[in-house]
């Protein structure tokens, strides 16, 4: 059941992936993409990370696809449907790079050895989700161990904050 | 379950990778990033199966990085929109051969 599950979010998944590089209209291409992150959201949920998952979906296909969208409608790109795809040697040059890097990740996965059977780390995490609750668990190390790390990023966001306002500001000069 | 979820995150990565180099919009463009980052995400959840909780705190930071990243560069095509009147990437030249 969980296989099954799994493998219809990663058909979804890839099915939206490709339509946000095919498709000819950037409000298409967006949608394409919320459908994408909702089906990842899914895979994790089935990797037993459900924090993540519903911050994926809040996060993510909430707020951050939703400024996506803000900016198509605000430069009034919405209506912008011819094809825009690179073409000539550009795209050859293009698809085999990507053709050599699928290859590559392909040979990494093949020679990893990994299997479900030594993840030990996914027993510590039952147990921790066990403990404290789906989201303790992750909010446990984030504020003891990692807490510097939390911090700078609460610095980060700030910065950028900032940045964003005064490059998007008219008249900057 | 991670040998499957790490294959699905590597095609994302290589579709993500396909469509920044292929399309001519910035936004798509930077769509796309946003896949890879998201592909990327999803290979640190698979190995906090093997690993521990660590890969999914990293995913937290991934995600903050990609908020900032997402303003700041939809920032940025808004500057650039204001004084080319497109996003098409062909037309911005200035610093490129």
């Amino acid at each position: 059941m969980v296989d099954i599950l799994f493998y219809v979010f990663a058909a979804v998944a890839i099915g939206g992936a490709l339509g946000v590089v095919m498709a000819k209209s950037p409000v298409g291409s967006l949608l394409f993409m919320v459908t994408t992150l909702a089906s990842v959201a899914g895979t994790y949920v089935l990797l037993e990370a459900h924090f993540l998952a519903a911050i994926q979906i809040i996060v993510y296909a909430g707020a951050i696809m939703v400024l996506f969208l803000f900016v198509i409608m605000l430069l009034n790109l919405g209506h912008d449907y011819h094809r825009d795809l690179k073409g000539g040697a550009y795209a050859v040059v293009s698809f085999a790079i990507v053709g050599a890097m699928a290859g590559m990740l392909q040979r990494q996965l093949r020679g990893s050895g990994i299997t479900d059977a030594v993840a030990s780390g996914g027993r510590a995490i039952d147990a921790a989700i066990a403990e404290h609750g789906a989201i303790g668990a992750i909010a446990e190390p984030l504020y003891t161990t990692y807490v510097v790390a939390f911090e700078i990023t609460g610095i980060l966001l700030l910065v950028a904050i900032v940045g964003a306002l005064v490059l998007a500001k008219r008249n900057v000069a | 379950m991670i040998t499957p979820a790490l294959v699905l995150s590597a095609v994302l990565f290589v579709i993500g990778t396909l469509g920044v180099l292929v399309r001519r919009n910035a936004i798509i463009m930077f769509l796309c990033i946003e896949l890879q980052l998201n592909a990327v995400n999803l290979a640190f959840v698979a190995f906090s199966r093997l690993h521990g909780i660590e890969g999914q705190i990293f995913v937290f930071f991934v995600m903050t990085v990609a908020a900032a990243e997402a303003a700041v560069g939809l920032a940025i095509i808004i500057s650039i929109f204001r004084h080319y009147e497109t996003v098409n990437v062909d037309n911005f030249k200035l610093l490129r051969w």
